[in-house]
């Protein structure tokens, strides 16, 4: 362990699938990440015609921080909000459609600001949208616990690729990708620092993980 | 982890993960609409070859809590007791299609047996064999003790104050004292418990009679007494659990453990005055049922500490993680016996679907 | 000397009898013909050669404790299956446990057994007989009846239960002594093993499974040589497991109480750690003691406190152990690898030498049994004249144990998938082979008639 993942002395098998894939490349920094979060937040106050009755419920783990992130900056636009107040997260794990095809998710935590959602307007927050069944799911989860008045998706990468009828209303940055790449959001409070890497798949081929 | 037959086979983090799991659970529990998608379309089995009539309603409870179907199977009775029953009511589970059996058996060692036959593929989920193993009582007791007892609470001295949302998540039971107390020789939960509290890393302590203590015990990860007011009174412990003992084990027929009932409660009772010499944050368990009057009194189980039928809800909370995490994942890659909650979500998605 | 004249004469060439040096033993008319020095006795054209330089001869095997199930329990093992696979593990006598159904207590069932073990060729059948009627422990069993019938029994046990009322053990002791008789005792305190299932100590008190407590053993064995020493009597100990039993055996014979004890081959080498698997093949009675117990009877097998080692073979229907632990019946089989874990624990161990195992294993059960003379001698030296009841073996062997592959007609051995070292090449009764290149040879195929 006191050497890098990838040595020389790895053995040939190593260095052959190491040479053919291409190294992560980040497509977002940190400024441009921030800059996306901005205009996702005015995009959410001039659609919604202000602040009032909005819940920005982020989906674990990464679309936590972004919620947070989003209702500070909410705060800032309009002095009277209470940004700790505007968020919540929702677990979606035990509405997913996929739960047999993988090993055991460990559950994240659901908590609603004080207030509920009813009768208010939810903006889901997550890192990537992808196929769309983790909205899906969240949109049954949603339904379990209260009825909003309307839900709105906000993505900070939309990469493609939907299976559902699903589209986001804020975005903050269109990636096109192939279906093998991986798309990877990093995250200060989680990861450490900002940025969003594509990179290619192991010799392994876990694609769609 | 395919299976649950045993707390000695969870490690600290086995356990953790599944009482976090519960502790999400139980948070679903609180709302308007409690029934969860998550295992639409599985089938677990309630396989009970003896009468327990609450551990059946809790795990049913707990499967169509989370939309499984849910089908009860009752062997009770002389003619499927005995011999190859298990094995061709185990087969005729297999052609059923069952995901996961649920099995409560008299003989220690069944729930193993069913596992490791290779009669069924399911999921097998001990619910208490024996004189064996209980291993989601010990869960349920365990994630009631950490509710209580472990992190922040909103009042320490108070054991009646709710706890806090999610307290104790992630942690264990690190330098906690519990005290479990009475019929320790033929009680499942008593060896579940002491297990898995001494990986959680709790101190326990056994007060029983020396006829009620099984030869062998110096090898359990335990203190034993046979005095329980010195327990009290120089453990301080944070946790008293109480187990019941049924009356029957005094007479000659039954091996004559003790002379009476009244010298049982006498010494081994939670009565008035014992529980008033308990420290103000202690907790009262019992997995009942109940022997009001002998092994507890009515002043203990009816106390403000008495947690004996949040026990019974948290039960059900429990059930659900495990029900979870034996059924909600694909197992097949999987090492025999690998840690499910090694198998964190990688930080890492392409994306998640 | 009832032996009929054989047809067929084997040389076995460059065999060491007991593991010693090296000769040519010719077995003619029954009996050992001739001794040579290796490589002077040569074949006439009349004589089946055996090639024996990596073979060691041993007294044909007895069996002081076999459950052979038929009368009643035809469907686990029956005489002939069970003789059968005695004589592939080397057995040229067993003495078939009493606890049949009907039970052994009459002369009729004796005979019986004796009759039917004669027809099957296989190995001699000495019918133990039972010492209460019916293995109740009340009334005494017609034991005089069955020393005077044609099976001529001496060992009476009621094994599977413990001869437990005193008075009763006293009578039983006492009666025996007009025919030389000896009573073989299931030593089990029936009150303090109720519903036990394994044994009691550390492993039981964590699985959860009823225990067995050394002392139930003990506690009997303690009374029973000191009503033996009372009544002037031969007592013997079945199956002994602990190592207290150890204890109480050397001090009872270093007082001169008339005693002797076996001890069964999967004492001496499984624990009751075993049971942590709940696997049914390993549960058996007495149960399978702790490592120190195991350390305690090869203690007293090498050192002579024990006087036997006998197999208990437990021959059981599938159905009685592809069950639940509790559910499941006590006793394993034993016959086809007795040999092999006395060869493992005591003499490849450097404990004991190959004189020893033809002791423990042949003169000593046949001489407690009463049969090393009479008609069929059993148990007699590997000497010129004696009977031709020889196993040869190839120590050197390593074999790894199939249970659905032995002659037992019952499939609960506790070595399934186990290599043991040692491997019966040749089994002779009374100079007709029983087992050649180890494979039992088929009484109809048989040179000549080995009654």
């Amino acid at each position: 362990m006191t050497s890098g993942p990838v040595t020389p002395s790895s053995g040939p098998t190593f260095s052959d699938a190491n040479a053919s894939v291409p190294d992560p490349v980040e497509v977002l920094g940190a400024t441009e990440i921030s800059r996306a979060l901005t205009r996702i937040a005015h995009e959410i106050l001039e659609r919604n015609k202000g602040g009032a009755d909005l819940v920005l419920l982020g989906i674990p783990t990464r679309g936590v921080p972004l919620a947070r992130r989003l209702a500070e900056r909410l705060a800032e636009v309009e002095p009277g909000l209470d940004a700790a107040a505007l968020v919540g997260t929702l677990d979606v794990t035990m509405h997913r459609d996929d739960l047999h095809r993988q090993p055991p998710r460990v559950i994240g935590s659901t908590n609603l600001p004080d207030g509920g959602i009813d009768g208010r307007v939810v903006v889901l927050v997550d890192d990537v949208l992808f196929s769309g069944r983790t909205i899906r799911a969240a949109l049954d989860a949603i339904s379990d616990i209260g009825r909003p008045r309307a839900v709105q998706l906000a993505a900070l990468v939309d990469r493609g690729h939907r299976e559902l009828p699903i589209r986001p209303d804020y975005v903050g940055k269109n990636l096109p990708t192939s279906l093998s790449e991986r798309v990877q959001v990093r995250l200060a409070e989680i990861d450490g620092d900002d940025a969003v890497v594509i990179s290619q798949p192991g010799p392994t081929g876990e694609a769609r993980a | 982890m395919k299976h649950l037959l045993t707390t000695a086979d969870l490690t600290r983090a086995d356990a953790i993960s599944i009482l976090d799991t519960a502790a999400q659970m139980a948070a679903t529990q609180s709302r308007e609409i409690k029934k969860l998608p998550t295992l639409r379309g599985r089938t677990v089995v309630n396989l009970f070859f003896e009468d327990s009539t609450r551990t059946r309603i809790s795990f049913e409870t707990a499967a169509k809590r989370l939309s499984a179907d849910v089908i009860n199977f009752s062997a009770k009775g002389s003619s499927v007791s005995k011999g190859e029953s298990l094995k061709d009511t185990a087969l005729t589970l297999q052609a059923m299609g069952a995901d996961a059996v649920v099995i409560r058996h008299q003989s220690s060692g069944a729930p193993h047996t069913l596992a490791t036959s290779g009669w069924v593929d399911s999921a097998v989920i001990n619910a208490g064999d024996g004189m064996h193993q209980h291993p989601t009582q010990a869960l349920l007791d365990a994630y009631t003790i950490r509710r209580h007892l472990s992190g922040e609470r909103r009042d320490a001295r108070d054991p009646a104050a709710a706890p806090l949302a999610g307290a104790g998540l992630g942690g264990d039971l690190t330098g906690l004292k519990v005290a479990i107390v009475g019929d320790v020789l033929h009680s499942r939960v008593a060896r579940s418990n002491v297990q898995l509290l001494h990986t959680l890393g709790a101190d326990v302590t056994l007060v029983a009679p020396p006829t009620l203590v099984p030869v062998g015990v110096e090898a359990w990860p335990c203190a034993v007494s046979y005095h329980l007011d010195e327990v009290l009174t120089d453990v301080q412990p944070d946790a008293v659990m109480m187990l019941r003992v049924q009356r029957e084990r005094m007479s000659s027929a039954g091996g004559g453990f003790f002379p009476s009932p009244l010298e049982y409660t006498r010494n081994y009772g939670l009565d008035r005055r014992r529980l008033a010499h308990l420290p103000d944050h202690t907790i009262v368990m019992h997995p009942g049922p109940m022997n009001r009057g002998l092994e507890i009194s009515a002043e203990a189980a009816d106390s403000p500490r008495a947690v004996i039928v949040e026990q019974v809800a948290n039960g059900v909370a429990v059930r659900m993680a495990v029900l979870y995490l034996l059924l909600a994942g694909d197992m097949s890659n999987q090492v025999p016996a690998q840690n499910v909650s090694s198998q964190k979500v990688s930080s890492q998605k392409a994306g998640h679907q | 000397m009832s032996a009929a004249p054989s047809q067929v004469r084997y040389l076995l060439r460059n065999v060491a009898p007991l593991g010693a040096d090296r000769v040519d033993m010719l077995l003619a008319g029954g009996v050992i013909e001739a001794f040579a020095p290796a490589g002077t006795l040569w074949s006439d054209g009349d004589v089946v050669v055996i090639e024996a330089a990596a073979l060691i001869a041993l007294p044909g095997l007895v069996d002081l404790h076999t459950h052979l199930r038929e009368p009643g329990r035809e469907d686990a093992e029956t005489i002939y299956s069970g003789t059968r696979a005695a004589a592939v593990g080397g057995f040229t006598a067993v003495h078939a446990m009493a606890n049949t159904t009907p039970v052994q207590d009459t002369a009729g069932v004796v005979e019986q057994v004796w009759r039917i073990g004669t027809e099957a060729g296989w190995a001699d059948v000495h019918p133990v007989g039972a010492v209460s009627v019916g293995l109740e422990g009340t009334h005494l069993a017609e034991l005089g009846a069955m020393a005077d019938s044609a099976a001529q029994v001496r060992v009476f046990s009621d094994d599977g239960k413990c001869v437990w009322d005193p008075i009763l053990m006293r009578r039983a002791l006492e009666y025996v002594k007009a025919f030389d008789g000896v009573i073989a005792q299931h030593a089990q305190e029936p009150r303090l093993t109720e519903g036990a299932q394994m044994n009691e100590g550390v492993v039981s008190a964590e699985i959860g499974l009823a225990g067995w407590p050394a002392v139930a053993e003990e506690a009997i064995i303690a009374r029973d040589v000191l009503l033996a020493e009372h009544v002037g009597s031969r007592l013997h100990v079945c199956h002994l497991s602990t190592a207290g039993s150890v204890d109480l055996i050397r001090w009872a014979k270093a007082r001169g109480i008339s005693v002797t004890a076996e001890v069964t081959p999967h004492h001496l080498i499984l624990t009751d750690e075993l049971a942590r698997g709940y696997d049914p093949l390993f549960k058996v009675n007495p149960p399978l003691r702790t490592a120190a117990d195991v350390e305690a009877v090869r203690e007293g097998l090498a050192d002579g406190t024990i006087d036997i080692v006998a197999t208990d073979h437990a021959p059981h229907t599938r159905e009685d152990k592809d069950c639940e632990w509790s559910a499941a019946a006590f006793g394993m089989t034993g016959l086809e690898t007795a040999l092999s874990v006395v060869q493992q624990t005591m003499v490849d161990s450097g404990r004991m030498t190959w004189a020893d195992v033809a002791r423990v294993l042949s003169t000593a059960p046949a001489q407690i049994g009463r049969i090393t003379d009479g008609p069929r001698p059993q148990g007699r030296p590997l000497e010129v004249g004696e009977p031709a009841n020889i196993v040869l073996v190839d120590p050197a062997a390593v074999r790894v144990v199939v249970p659905a592959e032995q002659a037992t007609a019952s499939g609960n051995s506790p070595f399934g998938g186990r290599e043991l070292p040692g491997q019966v090449v040749a089994t002779f009764l009374r100079g007709r082979a029983t087992v050649l290149d180890g494979v039992p040879v088929d009484p109809a195929a048989r040179h000549g008639d080995a009654r």
